[in-house]
């Protein structure tokens, strides 16, 4: 139809496409597994308590990606909270999450998700072992 | 009205439901939207009925169930014609529809009247814990649900293209789907390790909308270009493969720009800045390509609306996902951005422009036909036009907004090395900003109900085809 002479043909351009991928969906996979083989050392995975998991669990099951973000990825709400260890300490984080909400007028409202001591110290837990993962010195300061 | 006569194979009215579903869920979107830009001024509005967390998981999963809603009505309607055969099940689209439906909003509504930590330990997530994180907040029986649903669907097209003609839309298409579903398997994975579990969730989202979803938007565009300009299929499909080849083999190692500062090591900083500063390329190709099938066009489609509609995602997906992906896309920049209101920006930008857009410019085209037309009035097509343009210029006022406070926020927050400002102190500068996004996603909502109005204003429909040329019958 349109092909009468040599040059870019459709077929070269859907070679080009099933090469390039698979090319470099290979190279990808190898990386991931090279990658996943630093993860334990970068993130102090032997650190990996049963008490950071619970926090973890805690962390989920409220929701709280969805005002926060950690290591700066969820919602822009609300502060970063990766390395609010290092910033406030584990008994402020306690005490903050167990006033809320403030009832400021007009200001950002946190709920109050009624957790008990355990689950405050967990949540406190996974908190403290994400500020210590390796994350080529993001944020930039303490207030993330 | 006889659609039979319109539409070349009966069973691509099936897409019909699906492109109502989808314009209901993101009149919902939007609602939202504008509560959450409420939210970010008067801190309280809807406190404690609807948090900012509640309102923003409904907003966000609205946007992804309608674009699945809207992906698959485009399936159903492209994939017969493509494959010049009927649909190899009507009753399992109308099933499956009715099926995705009940889901989505049994889980929204799960989202607004239940504490979170109640749904999930009422839909079983202490069995498999996938619940709690961005995007993919949805219950254990919901994720399931998706799962069950893509593959009945992937299994309805893939039939139909199998037992007829196979061309470069259809299968570009199918690549595309095959793959969202296969990468939403993903999302079943979450491992203890916080790294991991960040690692393995972009394989969902930068592997989707950096991916996969590209084929997609591609073959949605080029079926769209092919019929309202009547331009040589084989010209477009080298495009086609030519702009999909350019997305992976940039997107693939591209997502290393989401592992800079996440606990990976620092070399896919190096991987994620190189690969991913070239992911504007396809988008970039598109708009060329789309400019230039329109300028070589054969013939006069009375849908002109439809051509704005393609030539508009084209630019805003380039604008969107290029040019604002590409501005806080290299890692020492996005060391100051990352996670900040220049993150919103792109991120609105680039869905709109891509994938909103892509979505209804197929609606645009569709949606006339399965209402027994060729094309809508006159009148009805300038009232969808002047829709386009409120909408885009809303959602360019969003942005600029969002930019402007993303930049002040990296001034205040994230550059000084001591005595930087508090977040929350921040957020308190940034206001004049997201009042003016207010503005614009208001103006955004207006071009909404003038985009919904669309479908309803009257005026003579255009019902025959005159044909031009010989060639558009072999198209």
């Amino acid at each position: 139809m349109s092909q009468v002479r040599g040059g870019f043909t459709k077929q070269m351009a859907r070679n080009m496409f099933y090469g390039g991928t698979v090319f470099f969906a290979l190279l990808f996979a190898a990386l991931v597994f090279h990658t996943e083989r630093r993860i334990p050392q970068r993130s102090n995975a032997s650190a990996i308590t049963p008490q950071v998991i619970a926090g973890k669990k805690i962390w989920e099951t409220r929701n709280c990606i969805g005002c926060h973000t950690l290591l700066g990825e969820g919602a822009y709400f609300a502060p970063e909270l990766g390395n609010v260890y290092q910033r406030r300490g584990g008994e402020f984080i306690k005490a903050w999450i167990q006033a809320q909400p403030t009832h400021i007028p007009g200001r950002r409202q946190m709920p109050q998700f009624d957790l008990t001591e355990q689950q405050l110290d967990d949540l406190v837990q996974f908190l403290k072992w994400t500020g210590e993962i390796n994350t080529e010195k993001w944020p930039p300061n303490i207030e993330g | 009205m006889n659609t039979q006569q319109v539409l070349k194979y009966r069973s691509q009215a099936v897409a019909k439901p699906y492109f109502i579903a989808a314009m209901l869920l993101f009149a919902g979107q939007i609602v939202f939207g504008i509560s959450l830009g409420l939210q970010y001024v008067i801190g309280d509005f809807l406190f404690p009925y609807i948090p900012f967390n509640v309102a923003r998981m409904v907003h966000t999963n609205l946007l992804i169930v309608w674009l699945l809603f809207g992906f698959m009505g485009a399936a159903y309607y492209i994939v017969p014609e493509e494959s010049e055969t009927e649909l190899w099940s009507p009753k399992l689209a109308k099933a499956l529809f009715w099926i995705f439906l009940a889901a989505g909003v049994l889980t929204i509504v799960g989202y607004l009247t239940l504490p979170y930590a109640k749904l999930a330990e009422l839909t079983g997530n202490d069995l498999l814990q996938t619940m709690g994180r961005e995007f993919l907040e949805q219950p254990l029986p919901t994720k399931i649900g998706i799962v069950v649903v893509a593959l009945g669907f992937l299994l309805n097209v893939s039939m139909t293209v199998l037992k007829g003609r196979k061309t470069s839309v259809s299968v570009v298409l199918l690549m595309g789907l095959w793959g969202l579903a296969i990468f939403f398997l993903f999302s079943f994975v979450n491992p203890h390790n916080l790294v991991r579990d960040k690692m393995y969730w972009w394989f969902v989202v930068h592997l989707w909308v950096e991916g996969v979803w590209e084929l997609i938007l591609g073959a949605l565009l080029a079926y769209v270009l092919v019929k309202t300009t009547g331009v040589d299929r084989e010209v477009i499909d080298k495009w086609l493969y030519v702009i999909i080849a350019f997305a992976l083999m940039t997107g693939i190692l591209g997502t290393g720009h989401h592992f800079y500062f996440i606990g990976l090591p620092g070399y896919w900083q190096w991987i994620g800045s190189i690969f991913s500063a070239m992911e504007p390329i396809p988008f970039f190709m598109m708009t060329v390509f789309a400019f230039n099938m329109v300028q070589r066009r054969r013939r006069e489609h009375p849908n002109q609306a439809a051509v704005l509609w393609a030539l508009g995602t084209a630019v805003m997906g380039f604008l969107g996902a290029g040019l604002w992906g590409f501005i806080h896309t290299l890692s020492p920049v996005n060391y100051y951005t990352h996670g900040s209101q220049v993150t919103a920006a792109h991120g609105h930008l680039a869905f709109y422009g891509a994938y909103v857009l892509v979505v209804i410019t197929l609606i645009s085209y569709a949606m006339p036909t399965l209402r027994g037309r060729i094309a809508n009035s006159q009148r009805a097509q300038a009232v969808e036009m002047w829709s386009f343009w409120i909408m885009s210029i809303g959602m360019g006022v969003m942005v600029l907004a969002l930019t402007g406070a993303g930049i002040l926020q990296v001034w205040l927050q994230r550059l000084p090395t001591e005595g930087a400002m508090s977040f929350m102190s921040t957020q308190d500068q940034l206001r004049f900003f997201y009042w003016v996004r207010i503005a614009g996603g208001v103006t955004f909502l207006l071009g909404q109900f003038t985009y919904f109005a669309s479908f309803f204003v009257g005026g003579e429909p255009v019902k025959t085809d005159t044909v031009t040329s010989a060639k558009l019958a072999q198209a």
